[in-house]
C-alpha cells in the first residue's frame, strides 16, 4: 500500500518538478553559441554539464519532495528506524564520481585546445587602461584607442535627461572597433597599463585578464562576419561598467582594404584620445604606456 | 534527565552587575551568544540597506541615483558587512550559545577571551563603516580588495584593512574557544562521535578560520605596506606581482567559502531528524564528508582565478579537486533527503527553512559545479552567473540556515515560542522573494552581463527590474523576521523544556528559557539522550 503510494507520488512530483525546471529554461537567456569553433565547443559543454545537473537536480528534488508529502505525520506515517544502509552509501559516492569523470573528460580536451596559442596567422595586442582598450596590430603595424562612444556617454551621466532606450547599442558601442579578419588564426596577447582590467566577448568564448607587467595569451578564430560585443569583465575603478569592446569581423579581402586606408596611422596618448572618458585617479601616472607597450612588441616579435 | 542537573550555582555567580555594565562585562556564554546574534542582525540590516541601494540603481539602465564610485564602495561594503559582520558572528554567537548546552559543559572554555572577542566587533565594524563618511571614502575595489586597484584609493584603505584585522583576531579567539570549549568541557560520555552535527561542523570550521585568518591578516598587510611604506609585492614595476595577491588571497578565500557554510550544514543536521522524528541517516558519513570537504577547501583556491592566466596543468588540478568537492557534498544531500525518508514529518518554521535550505543550496551547489569546469569558466567568470550562485550558496544556503537554527532555539533561548503563523509568512514570503532575486541573475550572466557594473546595456533591463523587485520584498520580509523575534522575546506561548516533540540531545534537557548557568554539574550522557548516534559502534 505505502509504496504505491510512493511511486505514484513520485511520479506525479517529478512531472511538476520537470515542468517548472523546462518553464525556467523557457523564460531565460543562454549562453550564445558564439562564432568561433571554441565558442562552439564551449557552448556545447555549458549545454551537456547543464543538461546533468538539471537531471540531478531534478532527481533530488523528486525524492526530497515525495518524501514532504508522503511521510507526513499528519498522514499518520509511523517513522522508521533505519540509520545506515552502505549499499545506498556506496551507491551515491560512487554514480557522482563516474559523472564527474564523464564531464571531466570533454572539459580537459577542450581547455588543452584553448591553450594551445600556436600557428597564429596574425597577432594583436590589447592593453587595458583606465577606462579604454588599445589594440597594436603587431605585423600591419597599426594601433588605436578604442572607448565608449560619445551618445553612450553623454546618455550615462546621472542627470543627462537622455533616455538609454533611445541610443543605439547603449554602453556597448565604441569610437574605433577591433576590425579582424574571418578565417584567420590570431592570437591575442593581454596586458593593461594600470589595474587588471578583463578582455571579454561572449560571442568568442572566452574572457582573460589583461593584468600589468604580465602578458597573457589567447586565440581566436572567427568563422562569421559580423559586429560582436563584449565589456570589461574585471572591476577596474569608477568607470569599469563603460569600457566596452565591440569587434567587427569581416571577410580577409576587406581586412585588407581597412588596413590599406589606415596609412599606418600611429596611437596618439590617450588624453588625446577624443573618446577618452577621464583619468582622474588619486595618484595619477605619469609613466610613459607607449614605452612598455614598444618593449613588449619587440618581446613578442622575437618570441616568434 | 532532569533539572536537577541544571541547578543554579548562585552561590559563586551573584555578583552580576545590570544593565550597561552586565552586557560589557559579561563572561556568561549564553549572554555573550545574544550580543553576537544582536550583532549580526544590526549588521545584516545595514548590509541589506546598502544591497538594496545597489538593486535600485540597477532597477533601470542609465545612472538615476548614485555615482559609479558610490556604487562600487556598496558593492565592496555589502560584501564585507555581510560575510565579516553577519553570517561569521550570527555561527559564532549559535556555537555561544548552544555548543556548551550540546555538549554538557558549564561555559565556554575560555570565557573573558569570550568576552573580548566579541566586544573587539563593534569597534572593528565602526572603523570599517566610518570609513563611508571619510574624504576618499569607503573601499571601492570589491571585498576582494585586488591590487593595484585597491592600491589607487585614499587613507581610508588603512582604516579598513585595521578593522580585517580586528575582525581576524576576534574570529581567531572565538575559533579558539570554541576548539577548546570542545575538546575540555564535554561531559562523561559526550564521546567525539556522539557529539551533535553542529559541534562537530564547528570544531572543523574553528581549525578552519585558525588556518586561514592569519592568511588574510598577510595579504591585507602587504596591501598596506605597498600602499603606505614603498614596498612592492604586488607592484610588477617594483618586482612584485599582482597575481600573487589573487593566490594568497584566495588561499585564505576559499577555506572562508566553507567557513560560511559547515556549521550550516551542522544546524540543517540538528532540524531535519528533530521534525522528520527520526535519527540523522549516516552521521559517521556526516561527519567524514564534513571533514573531508575541510580538507579539500584548501587545494582548490585558484578556481576562482581561471583568467588570470595559469598554466594549463594547474588549470586541469583545480579543476579537478573542484569538481571532486562535489562527492561529499553530493554525501549530505543524500544523507539529509534519507533522514527525511519514511520519517514522520511536521512543517515548523525551522523545517520550512531547513527545506529552503536543501532545495536552494543545491541549486547553488549545482551551479558551482558547472563553475568548476574551466572552459565555462572563462563564460561565466565575473558575470552574473557567479553573483547568482554565490548567493544561493550564501544566502539561501548560509542565511537561511541561520534563520532555521533561530527559530529552532528561539524558545530555548526565550522560553515562549514564536509566533508561528508569522514564522511562516516570513519563510514564504523570504522564499519566493529571494528567488525572483537572484534566478535570473544566472540569465543575465549567461547573456553577458558582468558583475559589479552600476549600469547596463538595454539588453539586459527586464531581467535586472524583476531581479530589484525580488531584492526589495526580500529586504522588507527581513524586518518581519526581526519583528518576530523581538515578539518572541517579549513573550508569547510558554515553551517546554523539549519544545520540539522530536527534539533529542541535551541542549532540550534543560528547561527553557535556559537558566544563566546550565550543566554546573556533568550530565550522564549515553546513546539515549544523544542526538544521534554512531551506528557503526
Ligand atoms: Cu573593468
Ligand atoms: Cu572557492
Amino acid at each position: 500500500m505505502k509504496r504505491t503510494n510512493e511511486l505514484i507520488v513520485a511520479l506525479a512530483v517529478l512531472a511538476v518538478v520537470t515542468v517548472i525546471t523546462w518553464g525556467l529554461f523557457a523564460v531565460g537567456d543562454n549562453m550564445p553559441r558564439g562564432v568561433t569553433p571554441f565558442s562552439k565547443d564551449v557552448y556545447h559543454l555549458h549545454n551537456t554539464v547543464l543538461g546533468i545537473v538539471t537531471v540531478i537536480g531534478i532527481l533530488v528534488f523528486t525524492a526530497m519532495f515525495t518524501s514532504v508529502v508522503v511521510h507526513r505525520k499528519s498522514k499518520g506515517y509511523e517513522p522508521a528506524k533505519f540509520t545506515h544502509s552502505t549499499k545506498a552509501e556506496i551507491t551515491w559516492t560512487t554514480i557522482p564520481i563516474l559523472i564527474l569523470i564523464v564531464i571531466a573528460i570533454p572539459a580537459t580536451s577542450v581547455l588543452i585546445d584553448m591553450e594551445d596559442t600556436g600557428g597564429a596567422e596574425m597577432n594583436v595586442k590589447i592593453t587595458g587602461y583606465q577606462w579604454l582598450w588599445k589594440y597594436d596590430y603587431i605585423e600591419d603595424g597599426i594601433s588605436f584607442y578604442s572607448a565608449l562612444d560619445r551618445d553612450s556617454n553623454r546618455a550615462r551621466q546621472i542627470g543627462s535627461g537622455i533616455n538609454p532606450r533611445d541610443v543605439d547599442n547603449y554602453l556597448l558601442e565604441v569610437d574605433n572597433r577591433l576590425v579582424l579578419p574571418t578565417n584567420t588564426r590570431i592570437r591575442f596577447l593581454l596586458t593593461a597599463d594600470d589595474v587588471i582590467h578583463s578582455w571579454w566577448v561572449p560571442e568568442l568564448g572566452w574572457k582573460r585578464d589583461a593584468i600589468p607587467g604580465m602578458i597573457n595569451e589567447a586565440w581566436t578564430y572567427i568563422e562569421e562576419e559580423g559586429v560582436y560585443r563584449g565589456q570589461c569583465a574585471e572591476l577596474c575603478g569608477k568607470d569599469h561598467g563603460f569600457m566596452p569592446i565591440v569587434v567587427e569581423a569581416v571577410s580577409p579581402e576587406e581586412y585588407r582594404r581597412w588596413v590599406e586606408a589606415q596609412g599606418g596611422e600611429v596611437a596618439m596618448e590617450p588624453e588625446e584620445h577624443p573618446g577618452f572618458v577621464g583619468r582622474d585617479r588619486a595618484s595619477g601616472s605619469d609613466e610613459q604606456p607607449e614605452e612598455s607597450a614598444e618593449t613588449i612588441n619587440i618581446a613578442v616579435l622575437e618570441q616568434g | 534527565m532532569s533539572n536537577a542537573t541544571t541547578a543554579n550555582h548562585d552561590d559563586h555567580h551573584d555578583h552580576h552587575p545590570t544593565g550597561l555594565a552586565r552586557w560589557l562585562f559579561t563572561t556568561n556564554h549564553k549572554e555573550i551568544g545574544t550580543l553576537y546574534l544582536v550583532f549580526s542582525l544590526i549588521m545584516f540590516l545595514v548590509g541589506g540597506a546598502m544591497a538594496l541601494v545597489i538593486r535600485a540603481e540597477l532597477f533601470a539602465p542609465g545612472l538615476q541615483l548614485v555615482n559609479p564610485e558610490f556604487f562600487n564602495q556598496m558593492t565592496t561594503m555589502h560584501a564585507l558587512v555581510m560575510i565579516f559582520g553577519a553570517v561569521m558572528p550570527a555561527f559564532v554567537g549559535l556555537a555561544n550559545w548552544m555548543i556548551p548546552m550540546m555538549i554538557g559543559g558549564p561555559d565556554m572554555a575560555l570565557p573573558r577571551m569570550n568576552n573580548w572577542s566579541f566586544w573587539i566587533l563593534p569597534f572593528a565594524f565602526t572603523i570599517l563603516l566610518s570609513t563611508l563618511f571619510m574624504p576618499s571614502g569607503a573601499p571601492a575595489s570589491g571585498w576582494t580588495l585586488y591590487p593595484p586597484l585597491s592600491l589607487q584609493g585614499g587613507n581610508s584603505l588603512a582604516f579598513v584593512i585595521l578593522s580585517i584585522h580586528l575582525m581576524g583576531i576576534s574570529s581567531i579567539m572565538g575559533a579558539i574557544n570554541v576548539i577548546a570549549t570542545i575538546l575540555n568541557m564535554r561531559a562523561p560520555g559526550m564521546t567525539l562521535l556522539r557529539m551533535p552535527l553542529f559541534v562537530w561542523t564547528w570544531l572543523i570550521t574553528a581549525f578552519l578560520l585558525i588556518a586561514v585568518m592569519p592568511v588574510l591578516a598577510g595579504a591585507v598587510t602587504m596591501l598596506l605596506t605597498d600602499r603606505f611604506f614603498g614596498t612592492s609585492f604586488f607592484d610588477a614595476a617594483g618586482g612584485g606581482d599582482p597575481v600573487l595577491y589573487q593566490h594568497i588571497f584566495w588561499f585564505f578565500g576559499h577555506p572562508e567559502v566553507y567557513i560560511l557554510i559547515l556549521p550550516a550544514f551542522g544546524i540543517i543536521s540538528e532540524i531535519i531528524p528533530t521534525f522528520s522524528r527520526k535519527r540523522l541517516f549516516g552521521y559517521t558519513a556526516m561527519v567524514y564528508a564534513t571533514a573531508t570537504i575541510a580538507f579539500l577547501s584548501f587545494t582548490v583556491w585558484a578556481h576562482h582565478m581561471f583568467t588570470v592566466g595559469m598554466p594549463l596543468g594547474a588549470q586541469l588540478f583545480f579543476m579537478y579537486a573542484t569538481m571532486v568537492i562535489a562527492v561529499p557534498t553530493g554525501v549530505k544531500i543524500f544523507n539529509w533527503i534519507s533522514t527525511m525518508w519514511r520519517g514522520s514529518m511536521t512543517f515548523e518554521t525551522p523545517m520550512l527553512f531547513a527545506l529552503g535550505f536543501l532545495v536552494m543550496f543545491t541549486i547553488g551547489g549545482l551551479s558551482g559545479l558547472m563553475l568548476a569546469i574551466v572552459p565555462a569558466d572563462y563564460q561565466y567568470h565575473d558575470s552574473y552567473f557567479v553573483v547568482a550562485h554565490f548567493h544561493y550558496v550564501l544566502v539561501t544556503g548560509a542565511v537561511f540556515a541561520i534563520m532555521a537554527g533561530v527559530y529552532y532555539w528561539l524558545p530555548k533561548w526565550t522560553g515562549h515560542m514564536y509566533d508561528e503563523k508569522l514564522g511562516k509568512i516570513h519563510f514564504w514570503w523570504s522564499t519566493i522573494s529571494v528567488n525572483v532575486l537572484f534566478f535570473p541573475q544566472h540569465y543575465l550572466g549567461l547573456a553577458g552581463m558582468p558583475r559589479r557594473i552600476p549600469d547596463y546595456a538595454i539588453q539586459f533591463t527586464e531581467f535586472n527590474m524583476i531581479s530589484s523587485i525580488g531584492g526589495f520584498a526580500f529586504g522588507f520580509a527581513q524586518l518581519l523576521f526581526a519583528y518576530i523575534v523581538w515578539k518572541c522575546v517579549r513573550g508569547g506561548a510558554p515553551a517546554t523544556a523539549q519544545v520540539w516533540e522530536g527534539a533529542r540531545g541535551l541542549e532540550w534537557t534543560v528547561p527553557s528559557p535556559a537558566p544563566l548557568h546550565t550543566f554546573d554539574t556533568p550530565p550522564k550522557v549515553d546513546d539515549s539522550v544523544t542526538a544521534h548516534k554512531d551506528e557503526l559502534s
